[in-house]
C-alpha cells in the first residue's frame, strides 16, 4: 500500500494516522478534514470549553512536534464528496482528486436539528463542532432564558454548563426520564435528580411542536407539544447526531445508519476500513470517545493486512460530566437488568458528595455498571467486566512520546 | 516537606491524596513509595483513584497510564509527564518533599 487517505479530521482519523505510523506504514498519508481546524476533542465543548474564557484555546487533540512527525499531508476546510473505489479515488469538494490505495472513513457524525419550522431562527444552536461552541458561547452572555431540546449526554451537560454560568435553564425531554434509554429508569432518574438539584428546571414526556421567532428572525419561543409555551432567547438542540455518510452514497459501500463494517472495521471492501461514530461495527455503531480512540488500531492492522487479522470485542464505556458530578458508564446493559446500588446511598434518589455505585445485573451476573464519583470501584468493576468478555481494544500501538 | 500519613495507614497498592496546591498522589507500590502530581495531564481527573499496576498508575477517565519512577506517560491520551516529587518516611510517618517549580530560587 503506497497511499492511505483518512477521510476525516478527527478523534477517530487522528488516531488512525497515528497508527498507520505506529504501525510502519512509511507511504503517503493524506488526511482530508472538511473543518479548517487541526483536530481537537469534543468532549469538552459542552463541558468546560462553554463556560471559558472567551479567548481560551480550542483543546487540541494534537501539537506542533506530533503534526509533523506524523508526517501526513493534511487538505483541511475541504469535504471529501465521493469515494470511487474501482478508480481508488476520493473525490474532493474543490474538484480535485486523490488517488490512493486504501482509504479510512472516519468522517463521524453531525448533530441533528429540529425537522421543524423555526430550526433556522437566531438564537436556534446545535452543539457538535467548535464552531459551534465558540457561537453558542458568544450569546451564552446574553439573553436571560434557555431551553435545552433533549436532555441526553449534551444537553444535559449543556443544561448544567448554562446553569453554572447562572443562567435559568428549562431542559424538554419527550422520555419521561432523561437518558432513560441509555442508562434504564432506576439511573435515569438520578440524573433526574442531578438537573433538579443544579436548579434547572427539567419538563419531561412531551415533545416540542414548534419554535417561535420574533419579526427580525430570532426566536423568541418553545412551543411544546402539549400546548405550553416557553420563552427562550437561546435554544440549544440536542436530540442526537447522524452518522455522515452522505459523501460515500454510490461508492457501493454498504450504509445503514453508518458505514456496515465487520467486527474489525473492515468494509465490504477489504482496502477501505471505517472508525468513530460513522462506524458501525459489527452490528452496533458507538458514538462515544473510547470506541473512536480504540477502533482505529484493530483497522488499521486489517487494512495494512489486507483482510479482518484482527477483531474488536470492545466493553462500551463513557462518561459524562453533570452539576458537578462525574458518571461513568460501562458494559452491556438490557431492560430488565436489576439495578443494585453497591457502595454510598441515594438520599431522596440524589447521589451525596461521595457518590455511588450500582451495578446492573442479569441471571446473577454484573452486566454493567455505572458510578457516579467513585472512579477506583469503577475502574475494578469495568477491568472485571472486560476480562469476563475477553474484551479486546484496550490498548493502543502509540505510544505517549512516539513523535 | 510535607507530613502525609503513617506508613501503616498506606498499605501496598493503596494510594492517598495531598491537598497541596497543586494536589499530589502518593503510591504505595509494592512496598516502594512514590509521590507525582495528582492530576491527570491529560484533562481533569484525579491519578490517586487511578489503577495501580506495578509502578504504573492508569488514569480512570480515560487511562492513559504514567510511569510512577519518572512521571512520564506510557500511552495516549496523555502526552505530557506529571511532575514527580521525593518521598521519605520519618518516625513511621511519610513525608512528600514538593518538587521545586522550575525557575524559582528554591
Ligand atoms: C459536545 C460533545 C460532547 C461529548 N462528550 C462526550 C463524553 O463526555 N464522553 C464520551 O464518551 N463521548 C463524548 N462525545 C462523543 C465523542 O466526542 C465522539 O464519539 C467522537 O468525537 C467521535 O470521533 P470521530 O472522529 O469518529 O467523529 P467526529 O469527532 O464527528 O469527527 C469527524 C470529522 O470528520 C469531518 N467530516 C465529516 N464529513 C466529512 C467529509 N465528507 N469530508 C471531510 N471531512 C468530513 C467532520 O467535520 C469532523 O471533523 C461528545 C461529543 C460532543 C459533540
Ligand atoms: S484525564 Fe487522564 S487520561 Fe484523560
Amino acid at each position: 500500500m503506497r497511499t492511505v487517505t483518512v477521510v476525516g479530521a478527527s478523534l477517530s482519523g487522528l488516531y488512525a494516522a497515528r497508527e498507520l505510523r505506529a504501525q510502519g506504514f512509511d507511504g503517503r498519508l493524506v488526511v482530508v478534514g472538511d473543518e479548517p481546524h487541526r483536530p481537537y476533542d469534543r468532549p469538552p465543548l459542552s463541558k468546560d470549553y462553554l463556560t471559558g474564557a472567551p479567548d481560551e484555546d480550542p483543546p487540541d487533540l494534537t501539537d506542533d512536534e506530533e503534526f509533523s512527525a506524523l508526517d501526513a499531508e493534511w487538505i483541511l476546510g475541504v469535504r471529501a464528496a465521493g469515494l470511487d473505489p474501482p478508480g481508488r479515488t476520493v473525490l474532493l469538494a474543490d474538484g480535485r482528486e486523490v488517488r490512493t490505495d486504501g482509504v479510512v472513513v472516519a468522517t463521524g457524525a453531525s448533530a441533528r436539528g429540529l425537522p421543524m419550522p423555526g430550526g433556522r431562527l437566531a438564537g436556534v444552536h446545535t452543539l457538535r463542532t467548535l464552531d459551534d461552541a465558540r457561537a453558542l458561547r458568544a450569546e451564552l452572555t446574553s439573553g436571560p432564558r434557555r431551553v435545552v431540546v433533549g436532555g441526553g449526554f449534551i444537553g444535559s451537560e449543556t443544561a448544567s454548563s448554562c446553569a453554572r454560568l447562572g443562567h435559568g435553564v428549562t431542559v424538554v425531554e419527550a422520555a419521561p426520564l432523561p437518558l432513560v434509554a441509555q442508562l434504564g429508569p432506576e439511573m435515569a432518574a438520578v440524573c433526574a435528580g442531578l438537573h433538579r438539584r443544579g436548579g434547572v428546571e427539567l419538563i419531561t414526556g412531551t415533545g416540542v411542536a414548534g419554535l417561535r421567532g420574533t419579526g427580525a428572525g430570532a426566536v423568541d419561543g418553545v412551543e411544546l407539544a402539549d400546548g405550553r409555551l416557553l420563552p427562550a432567547e437561546v435554544v440549544v438542540v440536542g436530540i442526537g447526531a447522524a452518522p455522515n455518510t452522505g459523501w460515500l452514497a454510490g461508492s457501493t459501500l454498504a450504509l445503514r445508519d453508518g458505514v456496515l463494517c465487520d467486527d474489525g472495521c473492515v468494509t465490504a471492501l477489504p482496502e477501505v476500513v471505517a472508525v468513530g461514530d460513522v462506524a458501525r461495527v459489527g452490528g452496533t455503531r458507538a458514538e462515544h470517545w473510547t470506541s473512536a480512540t480504540e477502533q482505529p488500531r484493530t483497522a488499521i492492522r486489517n487494512l495494512l493486512a489486507g483482510h479482518t487479522a484482527e477483531r474488536l470485542r470492545p466493553l462500551p464505556y463513557f462518561w459524562s460530566d453533570q452539576y458537578g458530578a462525574r458518571i461513568q458508564f460501562a458494559g452491556h446493559r438490557l431492560p430488565g437488568d436489576t439495578v443494585r446500588v453497591a457502595e454510598g446511598t441515594l438520599t431522596d434518589g440524589a447521589p451525596d458528595a461521595t457518590g455511588f455505585l450500582a451495578l446492573y445485573e442479569r441471571e446473577g451476573r454484573t452486566a454493567a455498571v455505572l458510578s457516579i464519583d467513585r472512579p477506583r470501584p469503577f475502574t475494578r468493576v469495568r477491568r472485571e467486566l472486560a476480562c469476563a468478555a475477553g474484551a479486546v481494544g484496550a490498548e493502543s500501538t502509540v505510544r505517549a512520546d512516539a513523535s | 516537606m510535607i507530613p502525609v500519613c503513617r506508613l501503616d495507614d498506606l498499605p501496598a497498592g493503596e494510594s492517598v491524596r495531598v491537598d497541596t496546591a497543586p494536589p499530589i498522589a502518593v503510591f504505595n507500590a509494592d512496598g516502594e513509595l512514590y509521590a507525582i502530581d495528582d492530576t491527570c495531564t491529560h484533562q481533569d481527573a484525579s491519578l490517586s483513584e487511578g489503577w495501580l499496576e506495578g509502578c504504573l498508575v492508569e488514569c480512570p477517565l480515560h487511562a492513559a497510564s504514567f510511569d510512577l519512577r519518572a512521571g512520564r506517560p506510557t500511552c495516549l491520551p496523555a502526552r505530557r509527564a506529571v511532575r514527580t516529587h521525593r518521598v521519605t518516611v520519618e518516625d513511621g510517618v511519610i513525608h512528600v518533599h514538593m518538587a521545586a517549580e522550575e525557575g524559582s530560587a528554591a
